[in-house]
């Protein structure tokens, strides 16, 4: 029998270089389709506000686990087999753009009324409005929930060692298996996983107080 | 055009949010060059009123029309031409936070009017010099005083060239010092020869700077006449009650 050794922590170490790709997929691909999101719920046509919020109710109410479950083995048995890596990007991707979503149409809303008013009144079209007006000063507003909802992704990313994808929590257990020391070995993933998230936290709470301050 | 062509008309105007009333009817002509003081107490329906020639708010009844284009009736095709002939200023002066000075005027210039840069900031610079505040520039609004930011958003409106310039309570979020800044390039604006309509609750403004003065009460425009007219022979008790209060 094996013991956790340099081998399994550099095993474990490549792994987590999987786990920071599936998160910057999901951020990346969330990024999109959240931001599209966010536009439809404060859309003045009533049938994308209709869409968005209908969508992101399904999502934030279907546990993750369940939707990685519908990407792999649901589309694989309709015949879109899916690699492990896909089918876990789309699933947090879909996940992550309902959070997003929501996130960024609060800090939309949150720009004073009067800012439409006056941008209005000096001609600027809607989209103009939004480009020049509106969404810079709701991205200021967006970052530090932004950042703090990256630290719920990376940890999410756990879920697709389900599908067989090895990232840090498959790579764990496969060291584990291999070493049958679950304390330490778990305490190790657990460990990467917070110098992760760590400085992703700080950060989130440095850009709240910052922004706070800059009010 | 003869001095006597109304630029504003207001006709009959009638304002609802849901089942309240806040206008009922309102009526009067701004001709061209005339400085309008729009005065009465808090909810008599002025400030909806002046938004309502601003295009912020839809109307019920009636018909509003500046330049000639109608405005404020559900689906108005030429908003745009609205927003071409008329600036506002707001109380609360609504800069935008996140551009400089400069930017806050040269951004309606360069995407609306289409203006190259360098010509949208000459334009910057020449209505800045006549607020006064060639020196802000390149500031951001946070770091100007109230009086300073509602001269930066008169300058902004300025730059458009409006035909008709609308000023809602633009004094009533700044201490005296403060208003009398403002205030004085609201008068220097209206001696341009500037068409203006103005809410306040400056009467001192008013008795010294507008033409006409029209005291609204109750949704309705209970009193309207040349201004030393007016304030000289009060016809109704609720203007003579509103002026003596302000004294």
């Amino acid at each position: 029998m094996n013991h956790l050794g340099p081998n399994q922590l550099i095993y474990l170490v490549l792994a987590a270089q999987w786990t920071i790709v599936l998160s910057l997929i999901a951020f990346a691909g969330g990024a999109v389709l959240g931001l599209g999101l966010a536009l439809a719920r404060v859309s003045k046509i009533a049938a994308l506000r209709l869409l968005a919020s209908g969508y992101i109710q399904v999502i934030q109410g279907t546990p993750l686990l369940i939707v990685l479950f519908l990407s792999y083995f649901g589309l694989g048995i309709m015949g879109y087999k899916l690699v492990p890596l896909v089918a876990a990007g789309l699933s947090l991707t879909l996940y992550a753009g309902a959070f997003l979503g929501e996130i960024w149409r609060g800090c939309i809303e949150a720009v004073s009324k009067t800012q439409w008013e006056a941008s209005d009144c000096l001609g600027l079209n809607r989209f103009q409005q939004y480009a020049y007006v509106i969404l810079p000063q709701a991205v200021r507003l967006a970052i530090p929930p932004t950042v703090g909802f990256m630290v719920q992704i990376v940890k999410n990313t756990s879920l697709a060692s389900v599908i067989g994808f090895v990232e840090l929590s498959r790579a764990g257990q496969i060291v584990n298996n291999s070493t049958f020391e679950p304390f330490v070995v778990f305490s190790c993933v657990a460990a990467i996983y917070f110098a992760l998230c760590y400085p992703l936290s700080l950060a989130a709470r440095a850009l709240e107080r910052k922004s706070h301050a800059a009010k | 055009m003869p001095q006597s062509e109304a630029m504003v008309r207001v006709a009959g105007v009638v304002k609802e949010f849901g089942p309240l009333r806040v206008l009922h009817g309102v009526t009067f002509d701004v001709a061209r060059g005339q400085t309008v003081a729009i005065v009465g107490r808090s909810g008599s329906g002025k400030s909806t009123l002046l938004r309502c020639i601003a295009g912020l708010e839809s109307i019920q009844g009636g018909a509003i029309e500046v330049c000639g284009n109608a405005v404020g009736l559900p689906g108005s095709a030429n908003r745009a031409r609205l927003r071409r002939d008329v600036g506002m200023v707001f109380q609360s002066y609504n800069l935008f936070p996140h551009l400089t000075v400069e930017r806050n005027i040269t951004l309606a210039l360069t995407l609306v009017k289409k203006q190259p840069k360098t010509e949208a900031r000459k334009v910057a610079a020449e209505v800045l010099g006549l607020v006064g505040l060639m020196d802000k520039i390149a500031a951001y609004p946070e770091q100007l005083s109230g009086g300073q930011q509602q001269r930066v958003a008169i300058a902004r409106s300025l730059a458009l060239s409006p035909q008709v310039m609308l000023f809602d309570e633009v004094t009533s979020a700044l201490d005296p010092e403060l208003t009398a800044e403002v205030l004085a390039v609201m008068e220097d604006l209206a001696r341009r020869g500037m068409t203006m309509i103005t809410v306040t609750h400056e009467m001192g403004f008013a008795r010294r700077v507008a033409d006409l003065v029209v005291f609204m009460h109750q949704g309705q425009v209970w009193e309207i006449g040349p201004t030393v007219e007016l304030f000289a022979n009060p016809k109704t008790a609720e203007f003579t009650q509103f002026i003596g209060s302000e004294l």
